[in-house]
């Protein structure tokens, strides 16, 4: 691959705002790194999600189902592990679950693939909690001496991994193959695209980023259990912040997460009892207001003021 | 001389229907074959059939001698042969020239970077619209969508062009710009199968026709022959008329 000096230019901006951003944990408070976490933990949900789910016009719903896993990857090897294999071990794993979902749902498009993978997260909550009743154990216990400032480097250091792969995909024939099949399946097939090896092979990363998120986070919940880890709450939020900031761009998601972290905070603090509620409109309002997202918005005021130039 | 696409009984069945019963045809290279007759008659069914929208239910599909017979549809395109649709299919968010790179990028010879820009570009020159690369596909005209869906397919590289009712729904002006164009990859020696339905086309680009009725062959020749021939007239006018 040849890299023009704008690309250079591009990647040594993204690798400075990489390093100022990094040093947040020696300058914030506590309450300002947690929320820094979050950011973080949203940013690369988001962005794995839309490079996936942006081109092809397939929801997933399976966030929470492989955060979940990964969570559960730290919570039961931490006893057998060191630390820094689990994310690893989790996105193996879940890279794996990724795969054999897809060869089960990705050939059935649309409204089926959404559901299957709302039910996937469902699906395994349930088996946990059965395996639990069964065992007679509660939750998990994950102590560590892990803090909330290495949390946020690991996220930042597999938020830049997700870029480069985004990147790198938006270059590739794997990225211009997933945009065609979003456009048009059928075109895409009869052109000569393995349309279901090119969806399969991209769904594997969001799940494997996402279980890695959920390994890396673990620690900072002290307490797993199946309501937590594989709560449903979090695959809509992450498809609501990817669709605000806009998915037709790499930087789009972030640029919709963090706005909504913040809303959330708000939202969460004033109306702990009315968060769902308020997370419908606030999708609907999306939908209806922004369907491009903040992308779309800023791209269509560049156009117009070129337009007048 | 092996024919470049060989057909040998090749039947499907929807259920207790059976649109295509049996079918035998061979192209041969250099050809343009018309694929003819009334509506229904199955003609574009073989085309999905020889493409493989979907598997056929007995017979075998032969490229070069080399079976292709219910191969997924990608794996037919990547072995030369290319296919418009019936109703023109573009990608509605890409450029003219996006859409026209998805063939060479994906198509027969599978080219990448500048090499896929350069045949885009060359192709779009071709079927004339040469400049207009950077056009959102919705800005087009009717005619300039069937040129675009053309360039896309020579892009690829084929062995083989499928056709289906390209010429259809075009106006009278554009249809003269439409059989010329045909024309030119005709003159150009490619092997093509022409599903139509405007008789001046029939006979002025085809070199041989078959004619389908009821999903079978009725009969077979130069499109002088087939459209003299009275099982072919009353296929089409029915036995009253006849």
């Amino acid at each position: 691959m040849r890299l023009s000096p704008k690309d250079w230019q591009g990647l040594t901006l993204a690798a400075i705002a990489l390093i100022v951003v990094a040093c947040l944990p020696l300058v914030a408070s506590g309450y300002q790194l947690s929320l820094g976490v979050t950011v973080a933990m949203y940013t690369v949900l988001a962005t794995s999600w839309a490079i996936f789910s942006g081109p092809t016009h397939y929801i997933s719903l399976a966030t929470a189902a492989f955060f979940g896993v990964g969570a559960y990857v730290t919570g039961i090897g931490i006893t057998y592990l060191p630390y820094w294999a689990l994310p690893l071990i989790a996105g193996v794993i879940a890279a794996v679950m990724a795969a054999l979902v897809g060869l089960a749902t990705l050939r059935l498009s649309g409204v089926y693939f959404v559901i299957f993978t709302l039910g996937l997260a469902e699906f395994l909550r349930q088996v946990i909690t059965w395996g639990q009743n069964i065992s007679g154990t509660k939750g998990i216990y994950v102590l560590t001496s892990i803090t909330e400032a290495h949390i946020f480097w690991q996220l930042l250091g597999l938020a830049a991994l997700v870029w480069l792969a985004g990147w790198a995909i938006g270059r590739s024939r794997l990225g211009f193959a997933l945009r065609i099949i979003g456009d048009d399946e059928v075109v895409a097939k009869h052109a000569g695209i393995d349309t279901a090896r090119a969806k399969i092979l991209l769904f594997m990363l969001p799940g494997g980023v996402a279980a890695m998120t959920g390994a890396i986070l673990a620690p900072r919940y002290v307490y797993i259990e199946p309501l937590i880890a594989f709560t449903p709450m979090l695959s809509f939020q992450v498809v609501i912040m990817a669709l605000l900031g806009g998915t037709g761009r790499l930087w789009g998601p972030i640029v919709g997460v963090i706005p909504f972290t913040f809303l959330w905070e708000a939202i969460s603090r004033s109306f702990p009892n009315q968060t769902t509620l308020l997370l419908g409109i606030a999708f609907l309002a999306i939908v209806y207001l922004l369907p491009k997202g903040f992308v779309g918005l800023i791209e269509s005021a560049r156009r117009r003021t070129e337009g007048w130039s | 001389m092996t024919p470049v696409l060989s057909l040998r009984g090749v039947t499907k069945r929807f259920g207790g229907l059976t649109a295509v019963n049996s079918m035998d045809f061979d192209v041969a290279e250099h050809e343009v074959l018309g694929l003819i007759g009334p509506n229904g008659s199955g003609k574009s069914t073989t085309l999905n059939l020889i493409s493989g929208a979907f598997p056929v239910s007995a017979g075998e599909i032969t490229l070069r001698g080399a079976p292709i017979t219910s191969m997924p549809a990608h794996l037919i395109a990547r072995r030369g042969i290319a296919r418009t649709f019936q109703l023109v299919r573009l990608l509605p968010h890409m450029t003219v020239l996006d859409n026209v790179r998805a063939g060479a990028v994906f198509g027969h010879r599978r080219r990448w970077g500048h090499e896929a820009d350069r045949i885009a570009a060359e192709m779009l020159d071709k079927v004339g619209l040469g400049g207009r690369g950077h056009l959102a596909v919705g800005q087009l005209t009717y005619i300039d969508t069937k040129r675009v869906e053309l360039a896309r397919l020579l892009a690829g590289e084929p062995k083989v062009l499928l056709l289906d009712e390209w010429l259809a729904g075009l106006n009278p002006t554009e249809l003269q710009d439409g059989i010329a164009l045909i024309k030119r990859l005709r003159d150009e020696g490619r092997t093509v199968i022409l599903v139509e339905h405007v008789m001046d086309a029939i006979r002025s680009l085809c070199d041989r026709c078959v004619v389908m009725a009821a999903g079978t062959k009725i009969a077979e020749g130069t499109p002088a022959e087939v459209l003299s021939d009275a099982t072919v007239i009353r296929a089409y006018l029915g036995d009253d008329d006849a």
